[in-house]
């Protein structure tokens, strides 16, 4: 029922349509522990939606049922009206960790994606190229994940995400195992990134700032069981001085007010 | 220019590295001399008798025949045990049930003192080159099994999540991501597995009936002639460390090719 009403209501209306809703979704892991209780989120097209709470708030288990990696106890989760089950091809992961083949170069590597879905190995390498160019990563097509420092493998895990030119981009606390500085040109090259490409970005985060910083909206999760006690929208100007954004006050008052409400739940 | 200024240190740490290591062997070799002089045992040749007495097989061609006619058994059963427990042990890492089924033979294996079992495996299977095989086999499979099982089981969980995020099939999972990952530590039970078949072949030799290198270990023995006896032991471990090196070549070289040069 519900699903004929968003179906049909979407085209009439003027705001960004969802594209990914998480409908009452729950998730028990063994143990008893309560991970998710009957979340309920909508993300919408060509804008970046954050997952924000303290540890322990079941927001990276959120993403993974998105994601499709790992099943939700209750609820569903549909990606453009339909309820999906597992991973597909309009979705595409970054992970905390890089997640990259040792053994295999950067261009194989941000090629994965296609290889997997059996893409011949001349057009697949020309698609990884130019995603690896537009990271900044050209010249290190050659070289292995070893040979680089985290900031650039976390790169190459954006490339392999952006060259199988899905809809939806998670992004699983993409930031958090580099170093400041590069943090802070990450998030930069995030918000060119989504001015550029119309792309749904959900985006794992513990750090108040970053959410603020790149997000259009934010939700924010409480500790066990994790549930949505707020959703916000992001009013920060983001002109082309994105230094002033972190100057502003909308951007400082906003920071403050998160954390006004998260603080109760942090021991 | 900076390909220049770079090119003399890798050279440089290469030669270095050549020349600690004709020092570790020149250094064995000279306290091998000293205790053969004292001598610490009158069964104990000097290493430069050996030398002779190696050289001398070889040229007489006698050691070069005995090591071939050992390497038919030994190469069979590591040939058998390198395909057949790299199977059991991946089939075992990917599937609960073949581990619950496999696992504690395999662990009984290891553990049990496989020489015991020869006297047995005689009573079954004569005297002949099957009998040799499979005590190379039950020398080096364990240790195969073993490793390989592990190394699937403890293929890093995160790319296997990535896999599964792009779409990988079951089939691609396993072979584009377990088996490269599970690779090294694979190999280092090859390794290993070699290592044992080596010692099973030349126990067999020893103990079944004395042929190829067990041959000359044993009649040497027999009639006091320990330089050639200590010359034979030298060259089939010399055959089984070329072995191991020719195992770590092929691993960098087709599964781990971030390991060059490294």
């Amino acid at each position: 029922m519900a699903a004929v009403e968003s179906a049909a209501l979407a085209p009439a209306t003027g705001a960004p349509q969802p594209v990914v809703e998480v409908r009452s979704v729950s998730k028990f892991y063994g143990g008893g522990v309560h991970a998710l209780d009957a979340v309920s989120l909508e993300f919408r097209e060509g804008q970046l939606t954050s997952l924000l709470g303290p540890s322990g708030c079941g927001k990276t288990t959120l993403l993974k049922i998105v994601a499709g990696l790992i099943p939700a106890d209750g609820g569903e989760v549909r990606v453009k009206g339909r309820s999906v089950a597992g991973p597909g091809p309009e979705r595409s992961f970054v992970f905390q960790d890089f997640a990259l083949l040792p053994w295999a170069t950067v261009l194989r590597n941000a090629a994965f994606g296609l290889e997997l879905r059996g893409v011949p190995r001349t057009r697949r390498e020309a698609v990884a190229a130019a995603q690896i160019a537009k990271v900044g990563l050209g010249g290190f097509e050659h070289k292995y994940p070893h040979e680089l420092s985290g900031g650039m493998r976390q790169r190459v895990g954006l490339a392999r995400a952006l060259a199988i030119e899905a809809d939806i981009i998670l992004m699983d606390e993409p930031f958090s195992a580099v170093d400041e500085q590069t943090r802070r040109k990450f998030q930069e090259d995030l918000l060119e990134l989504i001015a550029r490409e119309r792309k749904t970005f959900i985006f794992v985060t513990h750090s108040i700032e970053e959410a603020v910083y790149v997000s259009d909206r934010i939700a924010l999760l409480t500790p066990r069981p994790g549930r949505v006690s707020q959703v916000i929208d992001v009013a920060v100007p983001r002109g082309a001085d994105r230094d002033a954004i972190r100057r502003h006050p909308v951007y400082l008052d906003m920071v403050e007010s998160i954390w006004g409400g998260l603080k109760q739940y942090v021991e | 220019m900076t390909g220049e200024s770079k090119a003399p240190r890798p050279s440089r740490r290469v030669r270095r590295q050549a020349v600690l290591q004709i020092a570790s062997i020149l250094l064995v070799a000279a306290g091998w001399e000293i205790a053969g002089r004292i001598p610490i045992s009158p069964t104990f040749p000097t290493f430069l008798d050996t030398a002779r007495a190696i050289v001398a097989m070889l040229a007489d061609g006698s050691l070069p025949l005995a090591l071939a006619i050992t390497l038919v058994p030994l190469g069979i059963g590591i040939v058998v045990s390198a395909l057949l427990g790299v199977a059991a042990g991946v089939a075992m890492g990917l599937e609960r049930r073949v581990e619950w089924l496999g696992l504690p033979l395999f662990i009984v294996l290891q553990a049990a003192p496989l020489a015991a079992l020869i006297p047995l495996v005689i009573l079954a299977y004569g005297i002949g080159i099957t009998t040799k095989v499979i005590i190379v086999c039950i020398m080096a499979m364990p240790v195969i099994v073993l490793n390989s099982f592990k190394a699937v089981r403890h293929a890093p969980a995160s790319l296997i999540e990535m896999g599964c995020a792009f779409l990988g099939t079951q089939r691609q999972l396993i072979l584009k991501v377990i088996l490269p990952a599970a690779a090294p530590v694979i190999f280092a039970g090859l390794r290993l597995g070699v290592a044992s078949g080596f010692i099973g072949a030349v126990l067999a030799e020893i103990l079944i009936t004395p042929t190829g290198i067990g041959d000359i270990i044993t009649y040497n023995q027999s009639i006091a002639e320990y330089p050639a006896m200590y010359g034979a032991i030298a060259s089939i471990i010399a055959v089984s460390v070329a072995f191991i090196k020719v195992l770590e070549w092929g691993e960098v070289r087709f599964f781990r090719p971030e390991k060059k040069g490294t």
